[in-house]
């Protein structure tokens, strides 16, 4: 923050078209500062989806569709920090071609914070902000792979899953309940062998899961086939009513979550814990 | 803090700026990457974009004279002057003056640890801390070591 220049200086300067006092401000947010954004609809596509199956490869062939589009792409992209030294490693960027050169495209990197819940309560003002200093395609970035990553992207209005080939059963996507958040299925890497197979187990699985509405996609971000059509479904996506229940549902679930964990009397109830004088139940009751 | 690691130029080795960025981590910092054949233009992009306090140069070309102050310049230019900026790689001692002219706090050279980057970080961040100047748009002859 520039000395003498308050959060809503800097708030006001980052909506007239400050790029640097706009990445300040969701500094701010991230920070827990909170500000009124005029009531607005922004457009977002959250993607998740398993380590390694290339979500901010894809999320930079997207990028660069929307650019020649002429729409302003902004991404959040949300790593895990470090549960040892609470650092975090923010690499997702380097993926994204075209991300840092041209001025239609903002990309912030996001570290969890080990406070589950925490981030996600953030990312809804982060892309009010977004929204409200003119960015017309905000893109969430998560790992799929724990509950309160997932969360993440029940704050979007639209849900990508990315898999790739040879990644072993759809079931454990299954398990990790992304599947059914799901609008679209991105499976990545179509230039490789043993992609169709993936394409069609994952096919199956959803044919049991979320019935006929959810499309799978075959895609390579590497050599750009699919990404055409998967951007046209992506654009004429409508969110199905059963999957916006589960998203307020895993949105209620993390907000619940923040309020527990920023709770005064959480340590001592878990030292009461700890030592086994309460039970669980008192437990709850008292944190109520 | 919030620290951006970049590779400017056309130097294809990340080795030395991997071992960096996880060290860094280790040591409780959130670190971006930028990956390789950064312009220095793209390098101000990303540290604006993600907020830095931090900027560190990983360069091995040997143009290091070239690039280091463009990235430190365009940093001024808009209105970053409070990032510290630090370097490392394959720096000759006689080059090193005016980079630190420009605005440079520390360079590393082989054999330096990867604790003494921390402890420089630690330093700049009490100097921030009791007002001191140490960003690279900021007057001050300080420098690490």
């Amino acid at each position: 923050m520039a000395m003498g220049l308050s959060e809503s200086d800097t708030m006001s300067s980052a909506l007239s078209g400050s790029r640097r006092d706009l990445s300040r401000t969701l500094t701010a947010i991230e920070n827990g500062a909170s500000f009124n954004f005029t009531a607005a609809d922004p457009w977002t596509l959250g993607v998740t989806g398993p380590p390694g199956v290339g979500k901010s490869s894809l999320i930079g062939s997207l990028i660069s569709k929307w650019v020649d589009k002429g729409e302003r792409v902004a991404v959040l992209a949300v790593d895990p920090s470090s549960p040892n030294s609470g650092g975090a490693l923010l690499a997702d960027r380097m993926r994204m071609q075209a991300a840092d050169s041209a001025d239609s495209v903002f990309v912030r990197s996001l570290a969890t914070r080990n406070h589950p819940g925490g981030l996600a309560s953030r990312i809804s003002p982060m892309i009010d902000c977004l929204h409200a200093c003119g960015w017309s395609r905000i893109v969430i970035e998560t790992v799929g792979s724990g509950q309160s990553e997932i969360r993440i992207v029940a704050f979007t209005d639209r849900v990508l899953l990315v898999d790739g080939p040879d990644r072993g059963d759809v079931v454990q996507a299954e398990k990790a309940g992304i599947l059914e958040l799901a609008d679209i299925i991105a499976i990545n890497k179509s230039d490789l062998p043993n992609s169709e197979q993936a394409a069609d187990s994952v096919r199956t699985a959803i044919g049991l899961a979320n019935g006929p509405d959810t499309s799978v996609h075959l895609v390579s971000a590497h050599d750009g086939s699919g990404v055409d059509d998967l951007l046209e479904e992506i654009e004429s996506c409508s969110v199905s009513s059963g999957r916006n229940r589960l998203r307020a549902r895993e949105r209620l679930l993390s907000a619940w979550d923040s309020r527990l964990l920023d709770h005064p009397g959480l340590n001592e109830v878990l030292d009461s814990l700890e030592t086994g004088s309460i039970t669980l139940d008192e437990a709850v009751e008292s944190l109520r | 803090m919030r620290i951006v690691i970049a590779k400017p130029g056309l130097d294809g080795h990340d080795r030395g700026a991997k071992v960096v960025a996880r060290a860094l981590r280790d040591g409780g910092h959130e670190v971006v990457y930028t990956g390789l054949r950064k312009t220095p233009g793209e390098i101000v992009r990303i540290v604006m974009d993600e907020d830095a306090s931090a900027l560190g140069l990983s360069t091995l070309s040997g143009a290091h004279d070239a690039l280091v102050p463009a990235v430190c310049e365009g940093l001024r230019e808009e209105g970053l002057s409070e990032v510290i900026v630090f370097a490392g790689g394959i720096i000759p001692f006689d080059d090193r003056d005016s980079l630190h002219d420009q605005g440079v706090r520390a360079i590393f050279g082989p054999g330096a640890r990867t604790s003494e980057i921390l402890e420089f970080l630690e330093a700049a961040s009490g100097r921030i801390e009791s007002g001191e100047p140490v960003g690279v748009g900021e007057n001050s002859g300080w420098r690490w070591g």
